[in-house]
């Protein structure tokens, strides 16, 4: 557990949110529950459309990146190439999960996924595997494009690039104190599953 | 030209950013609800200090254009064209737009369809340019209805047109990065019904509809939504929708459409009117 200062609006408040660090161990994600907010630091893969439809068809990773106990963040970040040849990522919100979702449960079984960070959640297969496997879904913030790229410390290489364009690459990025939700756990638990079941009740209530 | 992408992608209009934080304020302490809302208003703030885009999903860039009779549309497309690649170049934009058959991007965000572009000639001798960058992940969670739907039980009337938009809020839940802001039309074909749709969301968030029922429609659909627990980013609480806005086109009498689309909250909307010489004169949000 990790207390911190959170400055909103020109006020200072306390808040405690769970440590997240890299190595990214079945047992801490285990230790995860839905609703939990995390604190990620440690190196994670961007990976999004384009590359959960190639690993899906069998290609292979590229050397350099190995997502076994790793983290992979569907992301699709504003990189600029700084004159020294180096990147800076001035915008790294997550994207919408759900179109890897007819992907998602094998990457997780083939790669050993620890977690996926994105937004919006994810379906059945992906629980599922999350269950099976040993591996949490963590929601980040959708927009919050700012917040998350202060917690991107280091681009440390970029990978397809030229193949998938800057949004769709691999870029492996050192974060810390990144910011997320624990809305899929590693028990079968969906925040997203119960919300939307509420919603349906509410919403029929009302209608 | 420039500036007005770069203030689009940087700026939450203020109409938006004070229903943003009336949301904040709403949603209960120490929920993950309030946490997403506190980041969402951080992320504001340091968008702007830093002129960096509000979101990494710089999105569809689209320019709606009031202009006199005689006005140089094809001059006005070149320098749109020109802004949007200067743009990307200094970041303001997402290298964002991709061929749709061969995948490739060239980095420009200028190709068939992008930008796009609508004029609108006016008897004025004013010129408005109003710009629109709307993301991906809302444009995805969009809808259209075509009534009678049985499944929904919605028929030709607005009670019809009311089960549509709120089935269309429920289905997208946080998908669209919520808590965020639906564009309506009931009426026109499946191509005008979402152009109109998108065009409500260049009406401001505090005003109302003249046609009092599409305005009670609005009010209602509001404040249904928001009871129905589904909250920001899906999480849970109480700010599901920032606002409602519908407008009604005719239709012919075989087709009934109810088009949603859907904005998130990273709602990024700018305009100005330009003077004789082209220069921006006001800013209009």
């Amino acid at each position: 557990m990790v207390r911190l200062n959170r400055h909103t609006a020109g006020k200072i408040e306390q808040i405690t949110m769970k440590e997240l660090s890299f190595p990214f161990t079945e047992e801490k994600i285990r230790a995860l529950k839905v609703g939990d907010e995390v604190l990620i630091s440690g190196t994670v893969f961007t990976g999004r459309d384009a590359v959960h439809k190639y690993l899906h068809e069998g290609g292979e990773l590229p050397s350099g990146v190995t997502l076994r106990d790793g983290i992979i963040y569907h992301c699709g970040p504003v990189m600029m190439k700084q004159d020294d040849g180096s990147w800076k990522c001035t915008a790294a919100g997550p994207t919408t999960s759900i179109r890897e979702e007819p992907y998602q449960w094998q990457i997780i079984r083939d790669f050993g996924v620890r977690a996926v960070i994105g937004k919006g959640g994810m379906g059945e297969r992906t629980l599922a595997a999350c269950k099976e496997h040993g591996c949490v879904y963590l929601h980040g913030i959708g927009g919050a494009a700012q917040v998350l790229a202060e917690c991107v410390k280091k681009v440390r290489n970029v990978y397809f690039l030229e193949k998938f364009g800057s949004p769709e690459a691999i870029w492996e990025l050192d974060v810390a104190d990144f910011p997320a939700i624990v809305t899929i756990d590693a028990h079968g638990n969906s925040l997203h599953k119960e919300v939307f079941a509420r919603s349906e009740d509410e919403l029929a209530k009302r209608l | 030209m420039l500036e007005l992408v770069r203030r689009t992608s940087v700026e939450i209009p203020d109409d938006v950013q004070k229903v943003i934080l009336a949301g904040l304020e709403r949603e209960k302490k120490g929920t993950i609800a309030e946490s997403a809302m506190k980041i969402i208003d951080r992320n504001i703030q340091m968008a702007r200090e830093k002129s960096q885009p509000i979101c990494q999903d710089t999105g569809s860039i689209l320019f709606y254009v009031e202009c006199p009779v005689g006005f140089d549309q094809i001059t006005f497309k070149e320098a749109a064209r020109d802004a949007v690649r200067e743009a990307t170049k200094k970041g303001y934009l997402r290298q964002n737009s991709v061929d749709s058959i061969t995948g490739r991007n060239d980095g420009t965000n200028v190709g068939p369809g992008s930008p796009t572009i609508h004029f609108h000639q006016h008897r004025s001798s004013e010129v408005f340019v109003r710009l629109m960058l709307k993301g991906g992940g809302c444009e995805n969670v969009g809808a259209q209805y075509s009534l009678p739907n049985e499944k929904l039980k919605a028929d030709r009337d607005l009670k019809g047109c009311r089960r549509a938009i709120l089935d269309a809020v429920l289905q997208a839940q946080g998908k669209g990065c919520g808590p965020g802001v639906l564009g309506v039309c009931i009426g026109g074909d499946r191509a005008t019904g979402y152009e109109h749709s998108k065009m409500q969301l260049l009406r401001k968030l505090d005003d109302r509809n003249v046609n009092p029922d599409l305005d009670g429609l609005e009010q209602e659909i509001l404040q249904t939504a928001n009871e129905l627990g589904i909250g920001p980013m899906g999480f849970g609480g109480k700010t599901t929708l920032l606002g409602v806005k519908i407008c009604a086109v005719n239709r012919v009498p075989a087709s009934y459409f109810v088009s949603v689309s859907y904005m998130c909250w990273a709602f990024r909307r700018q305009g100005v009117t330009l003077n004789a010489e082209g220069e921006i004169s006001t800013w209009l949000y």
